[in-house]
């Protein structure tokens, strides 16, 4: 069946056909019409589910730590003030091994409050243990979910799967909706290792000493190390299934280019209008999008750019005191090879300034003209 | 009407609470009355240190650990989740410290009553955060001494009163409770068990070590607490029926702070203004009381 849906309306269609049990959620701009359009589905029986409307974004995560470790699939969706409230519960559902999937809508993070897109918010949660996909569409979305909720089931760590404030959250395009039963059978009921259980009393996250910690975060990483491949599996599946893929990233017209650039988000698809256009001008880049950034996807990524002497990375984010994130992830993917590209670390669009397809231009002819960067932070965009 | 203490154990022995604690007298006890049905959540506090490191458990019912602010929204994210399994037998108990109610943990305890989430949340009441040290939290009484509060430097803020904060939240039922007073307590959990929606108790545990009393004068100190009628039992249904459900000699108040090394520094002149403010207290306790006789409920619980 084809709609026509808005990025946060697909997103609740995917949680309504991942047949998810328990929903917890604060409103934060720009993530509210998912909650919306959830509540709607909950009272209309489309969604058999209990929402715990609570009163904190803290709260909402902590809610759904409980629910997910009583057995039920469980969901929650916020937005940068939102996921920042979140984080001390970010590390614990992560550190529970607990299957969750939260959708977060990029938004800046205040002050001043801006409600616009960058990738600040999520980027600031890369090391609480959370796998992170970002989408491009709105298609991309709702598929992602479907496709979120089998990988953690698989993996036992939480996702967080990503869209662009307004560009994707408010911006309605023509989507595919999979057909629920076909969606039943790709994701099955969830079926934990481990449950509360009144039959097998057993305590869960108590303490620990330093006897045991280091191993349980060792199997994280095993945990995470493993993601790559069964997220490749899953979309491989899915594809079969759907009809659709995406990979975990997705090099677009990268042969015989002299520079690649790298994008996330909505980046991606401005920047492939460009390239195309580029191109009839004889003007050869390729793309990579990176949909997957935890875990960072370091071989895929090596081997799309192995051999390219200079690759752009668009961030729509800064670290500050270093540089553009995605910048920082790709140098140190290559740092310990012989063969390596030289990287172009480019920011712009920050607090939702527009990323133009001028603006990707201008980032493109940075790195086709010069042999090196100038700068280590190469600002586009910037004002006075 | 005789209330039994049952004789089923679900806390077992060997746990590492300090000699002399009430807390996992009370957690034994609430579990007696709660039966095996039931599954606890405890969020950062002593008990979190008391039931035992991974991968020991002094616990015979489920048990999850949950961070410091989340007691509350993580029993209501259980009973969500047991209630979307057709589970709606099990009882969810959420037990807290002083600390993780009073401060940290009020915004999610505060939501989760207003929505009436369905589970029973005891607050094991030691006046401080023992489990980091004595600091003072704001159940810490009036010219309490703690590490954060020395002498010259006492608090000087009256315990904020959680029983009317829970009752300003109608729900269908809080209670004041005492380690010192198990047939008080169990029935007020069986009470409780058989009502749905967020139930309150407070429960006031002492900590040998915080309050600077001997490991054997818990019990003594706690029930000293109940008879200077510092700590009233009583109980509030749906926040606007209130009960006592023990009536107490009412002796003087030094017999109960002059036990305790944390209140030794006390003149005589403050003695006297903590006497004044439980008196003041107690009086608007027996009005709510006398409110609610007025509208044909005894005055003294059954």
């Amino acid at each position: 069946m084809k709609r026509v849906l808005s990025g946060n309306k697909a997103v609740a269609y995917g949680v309504m056909l991942s047949r998810v049990q328990v929903i917890s959620a604060y409103p934060i701009t720009p993530q509210t019409t998912i909650v919306e359009e959830l509540s709607r589905f909950c009272a209309e029986g489309e969604l058999e589910a209990k929402f715990i409307k609570v009163e904190s974004e803290h709260s909402a995560m902590a809610s759904i730590i409980a629910s997910s470790v009583t057995g039920s699939r469980s969901f929650t969706a916020t937005s940068s003030q939102g996921l920042a409230l979140m984080h001390e519960m970010l590390h614990w559902a992560a550190g529970a091994r607990l299957p969750l999937v939260m959708v977060n809508v990029n938004r800046a993070l205040g002050p001043g409050w801006n409600i616009w897109t960058d990738q600040g918010d999520s980027l600031s949660q890369r090391d609480t243990g959370w796998i992170q996909l970002y989408c491009e569409d709105n298609q991309e979305v709702l598929d992602t979910i479907i496709q979120a909720f089998k990988i953690a089931e698989t993996v036992y760590l939480p996702i967080m799967v990503v869209l662009d404030a307004f560009f994707l959250s408010h911006t309605s395009e023509v989507i595919e909706i999979p057909d629920r039963e076909e969606v039943d059978r790709f994701l099955p009921r969830f079926e934990p290792q481990y449950r509360l259980n009144l039959k097998e009393p057993q305590a869960y996250f108590g303490l620990c000493s330093p006897d045991y910690y280091m191993e349980f975060r060792y199997k994280m990483q095993r945990g995470m190390e493993e993601t790559v491949e069964v997220a490749k599996r899953v979309d491989e599946e899915f594809g079969r299934q759907f009809g659709r893929t995406y990979g975990i990233v997705e090099p677009y017209r990268c042969e015989d280019a002299d520079v690649v650039m790298v994008t996330s988000g909505t980046v991606t698809s401005t920047s492939r209008v460009v390239i195309d256009r580029l191109w009839e001008d004889g003007i050869k880049v390729g793309l990579l999008k990176v949909k997957m950034f935890r875990p960072f996807p370091m071989e895929e990524i090596k081997g799309v750019l192995k051999g390219v002497e200079k690759v752009g990375v668009i961030d729509r984010n800064i670290s500050f005191g270093h540089g553009g994130i995605f910048a920082q992830e790709i140098r140190s993917t290559f740092c310990n090879e012989d063969e390596r590209p030289m990287v172009f670390g480019f920011v712009m669009g920050l607090g939702g300034r527009d990323v133009t397809p001028e603006v990707i231009e201008e980032a493109i002819h940075v790195t086709l003209d010069n042999s090196r960067p100038k700068e280590e932070i190469l600002w586009i965009g910037l004002k006075g | 009407m005789k209330i039994h203490i049952p004789k089923e154990e679900y806390m077992d022995p060997g746990h590492l609470a300090c000699s002399g604690c009430g807390s996992p007298l009370g957690l034994r006890l609430a579990l007696k009355a709660l039966g095996e049905k039931t599954m606890i959540v405890i969020p950062a506090s002593c008990m979190s240190v008391i039931v035992g490191p991974f991968p020991y458990s002094a616990l015979k019912v489920p048990s999850v650990h949950v961070a410091f602010a989340t007691a509350a929204c993580s029993a209501s994210g259980i009973r969500a989740s047991l209630d979307m399994q057709g589970d709606g037998e099990t009882t969810v108990v959420a037990w807290a410290g002083d600390g993780g109610t009073f401060d940290i943990g009020i915004q999610a305890l505060s939501g989760a009553a207003e929505r009436n989430d369905d589970f029973i949340y005891i607050c094991s009441d030691n006046e401080a955060y023992m489990n980091t040290g004595i600091q003072r939290s704001s159940a810490t009484p009036y010219l309490a001494w703690t590490t954060t509060t020395p002498v010259g430097n006492l608090k000087e803020r009256p315990k904020k009163d959680i029983m009317a904060i829970m009752a300003g939240h109608h729900i269908p039922y809080a209670a004041t409770a005492c380690v010192a007073y198990p047939e008080d307590f169990i029935r007020k959990l069986k009470k409780a068990k058989d009502m749905e929606g967020t139930r309150f108790i407070h429960l006031l545990s002492p900590c040998p070590p915080g309050w600077r009393i001997a490991s054997d004068e818990a019990i003594k100190v706690a029930r000293l607490a109940v008879e200077t009628k510092v700590f009233p039992l009583y109980e509030i249904e749906h926040g606007e029926i209130y009960m006592l459900t023990y009536q107490p000699r009412g002796i003087p108040v030094e017999e109960y702070l002059n036990q305790q090394g944390r209140f030794r520094h006390l003149t005589d002149e403050e003695m006297a203004t903590i006497q004044e403010n439980v008196d003041r207290e107690w009086n608007r306790l027996m009005e709510q009381c006398e409110g609610a006789t007025r509208r044909g409920v005894s005055r003294l619980a059954q």
